[in-house]
C-alpha cells in the first residue's frame, strides 16, 4: 500500500454524504452511499453509465433532494446558492457563433451571478488573466469559445468554475472525449489545482486507469452502491463482487486495472461485452 | 422628410431599433428566434380583437404579447421550446383571423398591423414608446450577467442555483414588451428580421458580448433608418426594406466569417476534440463494467 497516498490526517473534510438513499419514480436509484472529501484530495467518482454517478452529482449540487441520510457540507447543510461548489459538466452546447472569448466566459464565473452590467474594473481583469494562467489559457484567451477545442474548452470551464474560489470542484466525465494529450494534461492540471489550492476535487469518469496517479481516494459506484477508500482498498475482488452483487476479477497489467465480470457469470452480452474485456491503449 | 409627421416616425423608429438591436442580442443567443416570431402574431391576434371591441390596439397587443410569451415559457417548461412555440403561433394566428372576420376595420389598418406603418405615428405612440424603451432597456441592463450565463452555460448556472427558468419567465416578458412597442412601427411579421438579422450579424463581425451588443443596436438603427428614408421615397412598405436589409446584413456578417475563417484556417482549426473516436472510449473502458 502506498502510504502517501492515503487521505492525510490534517486534511479538512469539505463534504460528506451520510447514508444517501435516493428513489426516483418508485425506483431506487442510490442505496445508502456514504463518502467524504478532503481538501487538496483528488477524488475518482468511477462507475459504468448508469450506475449513479450523475446523480451523486446531483444530490451533492441540491438538485435532487435524498429520499434518507444527510449531504454535510463542513459540517453543516447546503445552502441554495453555493458558491463553495465549482461545477464543469461534461459537454455544453455551444453554438460556435456565441460573442463570447474564453476570458469572457472565465469573467462569468466571477460574477455570473450579480445583477446589473459589470464595471470595468483593473482588479476584476487581473483576476481572470491569473485564472486563465493557473490553467494554462493564455494561448486561446481571446478566442471565442466555439471555436475551443475539447481539452482547451474543458480548461475554461475549469477556469470558470476556480475563479470564484470554490471548496469544492466536480467534474463530470471531464476525460470523455479527449485525446490522450489533452486527458494527462487535464488529469495534470487538476490534481495539481487540489494541492496548490487546498480544495476538494471530485472527478467522474467511467475509466478509472487515466486518474490513477493522481487519485487519492476512489468511490467506485455499481447499481447505485458505492464504495470508498483509496484505491487498495476498494479496487479489490471482494469489495467490488459484493457492489455489483456478483463476482467480478480484478486484473493490474501493467499498471493498469482491469476490472472484469467473472467469465460464467456475465449477465447480458450486449454487442460491447465482447470488447469490454480489451484495456484502452494496449490494442 | 425630416418635418411634421415624419419627426415622430424617426424618433419612435430610432428607439424600436435600439430596443430590439439590445434585446435581439439575447433573443439570437438563447436560440429564441421562433419565439420571437411567435410573440408578435400574438400581438397581432390581440391588436385585431382590440380594435374589434373598440379599446386602444396597443393595450390589446401588449396584452396578447405578454399572455402568449408566458404562455410559452410556463408550457415549455419541460423541454424544448419549438412545438409550444409553434402551437401559440398557429393558435394567435387563427385567433387574429377570426377577429379580423369579424370585424368592419379598413383593410389598410390590418395591414399596418402586420407590416408595420412607420409613416403614421402619432405623438402619443411616441410616449407610450418611449416609457416601453426604457423598461425594456432596464430590465436588460439589471438581468445582463445572470441572463448572459443562463443562456450560454444553462448546466453551471443551475448547478450555481440560478433560478434558470425564473429568468426565462423574465426575458420572455421583455420580448412581449418590445413587441408591443415594435409591431405597431414595423409590423408583426417583420419585427422579427429586427430582432435577430441585426443581432445574428453583429455576432459575425464581433468576439466579445458587449461589442456585438453594441454593434447589434448600430446594425439594427442603421436598417431602420435606410428603411424608413427608402420607404419615404419610394412608398414602397417599410416592412420591405426592414425585412432585405435585415438578410443582406446578416448574409454579409457570414461572407466576413468565411472570410476571415479561410484566412486563419492554417492557425487554427475547429473541432478537433474527439481525435479519439468517441465509440473506443466507451467500449474499451475499463473491463467488465458493463456487467
Amino acid at each position: 500500500m502506498n502510504e502517501t497516498a492515503r487521505p492525510g490526517a490534517g486534511r479538512e473534510e469539505i463534504l460528506s454524504l451520510e447514508g444517501v438513499s435516493l428513489w426516483l419514480s418508485g425506483r431506487e436509484i442510490l442505496h445508502e452511499v456514504s463518502f467524504s472529501l478532503h481538501s487538496g484530495e483528488l477524488t475518482g467518482l468511477i462507475g459504468s453509465n448508469g450506475a449513479g454517478k450523475t446523480t451523486i452529482f446531483k444530490v451533492i449540487l441540491g438538485l435532487e433532494t435524498p429520499t434518507a441520510g444527510k449531504v454535510l457540507f463542513s459540517g453543516e447543510a447546503r445552502p441554495r446558492r453555493n458558491r463553495s461548489i465549482g461545477y464543469v459538466p461534461q459537454s455544453i452546447g455551444l453554438d460556435p457563433d456565441v460573442p463570447l472569448r474564453a476570458r469572457d466566459l472565465v469573467a462569468l464565473g466571477l460574477d455570473g451571478d450579480r445583477y446589473g452590467i459589470p464595471l470595468p474594473s483593473r482588479g476584476r481583469r487581473q483576476r481572470v488573466d491569473e485564472m486563465l494562467q493557473a490553467v494554462d489559457a493564455q494561448g486561446f484567451a481571446d478566442t471565442r469559445v466555439g471555436k475551443l477545442s475539447g481539452g482547451e474548452l474543458q480548461r475554461t470551464l475549469i477556469a470558470h468554475a476556480l475563479i470564484a474560489e470554490p471548496r469544492l470542484l466536480l467534474l463530470d466525465e471531464p476525460l470523455a472525449n479527449l485525446d490522450i494529450t489533452s486527458e494527462q494534461e487535464v488529469v495534470g492540471l487538476l490534481a495539481s489545482i487540489a494541492k496548490a489550492r487546498a480544495i476538494a476535487v471530485l472527478i467522474s469518469a467511467h475509466e478509472m486507469n487515466p486518474l490513477l496517479p493522481v487519485m487519492d481516494r476512489v468511490v467506485y459506484v455499481a447499481s447505485g452502491r458505492a464504495a470508498s477508500g483509496s484505491t487498495e482498498e476498494v479496487v479489490r475482488e471482494d469489495v467490488l463482487s459484493a457492489l455489483y452483487g456478483h463476482h467480478v476479477d480484478v486484473l493490474h497489467v501493467n499498471g493498469r486495472i482491469l476490472v472484469v465480470a467473472g467469465k460464467d457469470e456475465v449477465h447480458h452480452t450486449g454487442p460491447e461485452s465482447e470488447h469490454t474485456a480489451v484495456p484502452r491503449g494496449l490494442g | 422628410m425630416f418635418s411634421g409627421f415624419m419627426a415622430n416616425a424617426w424618433i419612435v423608429a430610432t428607439m424600436v431599433a435600439v430596443v430590439a438591436g439590445v434585446v435581439g442580442f439575447f433573443t439570437v443567443l438563447r436560440g429564441s428566434a421562433f419565439v420571437a416570431h411567435a410573440v408578435p402574431q400574438a400581438g397581432f391576434a390581440g391588436a385585431a380583437g382590440a380594435s374589434l371591441i373598440g379599446v386602444s390596439t396597443l393595450a390589446g397587443l401588449g396584452t396578447f404579447a405578454v399572455i402568449s410569451a408566458v404562455a410559452i415559457g410556463l408550457l415549455a417548461r419541460r423541454g424544448r421550446h419549438d412545438a409550444v412555440t409553434a402551437l401559440a403561433l398557429v393558435f394567435m394566428l387563427g385567433l387574429g383571423a377570426l377577429f379580423l372576420s369579424w370585424s368592419e376595420e379598413y383593410a389598410s389598418a390590418i395591414y399596418a398591423l402586420l407590416f408595420g406603418e412607420v409613416l403614421g405615428v402619432s405623438t402619443n405612440q411616441v410616449l407610450a414608446t418611449a416609457v416601453l424603451a426604457v423598461v425594456c432597456i432596464a430590465a436588460v441592463v439589471v438581468l445582463y450577467r445572470p441572463l448572459l450565463s443562463a443562456s450560454v452555460i444553462p448546466e453551471v448556472a443551475v448547478a450555481r442555483g440560478a433560478r434558470v427558468h425564473r429568468m426565462e419567465m423574465c426575458f420572455l416578458v421583455v420580448v412581449a414588451l418590445v413587441t408591443t412597442m415594435s409591431v405597431p412601427v414595423v409590423g408583426a411579421l417583420l419585427m422579427f428580421s429586427l430582432m435577430v438579422g441585426a443581432p445574428g450579424a453583429a455576432r459575425s463581425f464581433a468576439d466579445r458580448p458587449w461589442s456585438a451588443l453594441g454593434l447589434s443596436v448600430v446594425i439594427s438603427v442603421v436598417i431602420v433608418w435606410i428603411a424608413i428614408a427608402a420607404s419615404y421615397e419610394t412608398d414602397w412598405p417599410v416592412g420591405f426594406f426592414v425585412g432585405v436589409l435585415g438578410a443582406v446584413f446578416f448574409i454579409a456578417g457570414r461572407c466576413w466569417v468565411a472570410w476571415r475563417g479561410s484566412g486563419a484556417r492554417g492557425a487554427r482549426r475547429p473541432g478537433r476534440l474527439a481525435a479519439r473516436p468517441v465509440q473506443l472510449a466507451s467500449t474499451a473502458g475499463i473491463g467488465g463494467e458493463q456487467i
